[in-house]
């Protein structure tokens, strides 16, 4: 039987896609105006928050909304309890696109400290993360989930490695510990980018299969 | 897990030429509830009728299997259906007072029907019934008048009262509340939950929100077999199996 609910859920689905599709822009424009030293790109970026947010309130109201009117169960119970947390979890990104853009900002009043390689890299990594999470989310795909969620390490590696970096400049020579501490900030930022989309894809397993694999090792 | 009052093997029931329930197998445990769901037709009523032995009433109705009260078999040939149908009471979707009795005339038929005759005995039976069935507030004050002046829930209470009267072991519900209004039903849902500290409670239901918030365990029935059957938290989040899925969300058809 068709249901009217259904549509209802494909509506519902859509708007989260297109709230993930904002964040991935966010996200990258965010890194475009720091590497390219583009303060304006920053500040738009740190303007079009306030969409993300309004996208979150949104989805939060249907979500809501769907479960007051229709008491869904089991596998629909699944998809809108899931639906809230992804988009929190999306709207945290965009915050923290936002903030990448607060520092590039600053760092645009000094001198470029080094040439940015890796954090261009780390950002790639975190967007194909957030991308293959959202991905997994349509596609009610718990496989691609759990290859998300194994994929953080990497990420974590690359902070790692950057903050060592760092320390090395601020050592020789202590002037470039502001800028040295800024950037060590927006690598900190994407690390919290990708730990949001491996949450996605916890919540992606818990969709598909009914499993909780949150705080355990996968 | 708590020990099991039925163990149910291989339940089989007709009506005439008609197979309506198909090798049941399942166990029911103490004091809890177990909500029995399903659509129209798939033998739900019918398998809460086994459990009581109302089902052979019926003209060309037949059993087959071991349903086992207690470890001993309730189609056993030395068996009395009039003791199990005491120890197994039943309330049914319609609430269904004895018209020409009183409220106090209605708890004590069961009893009268046991032999209890003393009036101070009665009088203790009765108003622990009507307690029980959190109606004795409500009543105490017109318990010489008509059960049929009562409303609609405060009926179905009567007959819960009525049940509950000759202390069974087991209370079988078949759509209690679908005559009844949202305040009533909550009211016999939290009476539900009261009365499993003391009884094991079996409740057919169509209403898929009553079984999710008043039972423990959950059976799903199809076209007389029992596809699912399990803890309700998880019947309601994560049925195993997809027609158990496609019912309970509403898109089977």
């Amino acid at each position: 039987m068709q249901r009217h609910f259904d549509e209802e859920l494909a509506t519902l689905k859509e708007k989260i896609l297109r709230m993930g599709a904002m964040v991935e822009e966010q996200i990258a424009n965010a890194i475009k105006a720091l590497v390219e030293r583009d303060p304006e790109l920053a500040q738009r970026v740190i303007e079009n928050d306030h969409r993300v947010n309004a996208m979150d309130v949104q989805i939060d109201e249907d979500c809501l909304r769907l479960i007051a009117l229709h008491q869904p169960m089991a596998g629909d119970l699944r998809f809108l309890t899931t639906a809230m947390k992804i988009s929190t979890e999306l709207e945290r990104m965009s915050d923290l696109a936002e903030n990448i853009s607060e520092r590039s900002i600053e760092l645009n009043e000094e001198p470029q400290l080094k040439p940015y390689i890796d954090i261009p890299r780390m950002a790639q990594e975190a967007l194909r993360m957030v991308k293959e999470s959202l991905d997994a989310f349509v596609n009610r795909n718990s496989e691609l989930a759990r290859s998300v969620c194994k994929a953080d390490d990497v990420i974590d590696d690359l902070n790692h490695q950057i903050f060592r970096e760092l320390l090395s400049f601020m050592i020789e020579d202590p002037q470039t510990t502001t800028r040295a501490i800024r950037i060590s900030f927006i690598s900190k930022y994407l690390e919290r980018i990708a730990d949001h989309a491996t949450n996605i894809a916890e919540l992606v397993v818990y969709l598909v299969e009914g499993k909780i694999i949150r705080h355990m090792d996968v | 897990m708590s020990k099991p009052v039925y163990v149910i093997e291989k339940l089989n029931a007709w009506f005439g030429e008609r197979h309506v329930l198909k090798d049941i197998t399942l166990m029911i445990d103490l004091h809890q509830v177990t909500a029995i769901i399903g659509p129209s037709g798939c033998g739900k009523s019918t398998f809460i009728r086994c459990l009581n032995r109302l089902h052979e009433v019926v003209p060309g109705a037949r059993v087959a299997g071991a349903i086992l009260l207690d470890d001993a078999d309730i189609y056993g040939p030395t068996v009395d259906p009039v003791t199990i149908r005491r120890r197994v009471g039943m309330v049914f979707q319609k609430p269904n007072p004895f018209p020409t009795m009183s409220v106090y005339d209605n708890v004590a038929a069961g009893l009268r029907l046991n032999g209890v005759r003393r009036r101070g005995i009665l009088d203790e039976r009765v108003e622990r019934a009507l307690k029980q069935a959190a109606l004795w507030d409500e009543v105490k004050d017109v318990l010489h008048k008509s059960g049929a002046s009562l409303s609609g829930g405060q009926q179905q209470r009567l007959c819960i009262a009525r049940a509950l009267a000759v202390e069974p072991e087991v209370l079988l519900l078949d759509e209690p509340c679908s005559a009844l209004d949202p305040i009533a039903t909550a009211r016999i849902e939290e009476l539900l939950l009261d009365l499993k500290k003391s009884y094991t409670i079996v409740i057919v239901t169509h209403n898929m929100q009553q079984a999710a918030r008043v039972s423990d365990s959950t059976g799903f029935f199809l076209l007389g077999e029992l596809i699912e059957f399990g803890e309700t938290r998880e019947i309601f989040t994560n049925p195993k199996d997809r027609k158990t899925e496609d019912y309970i969300t509403g898109r089977f058809g």
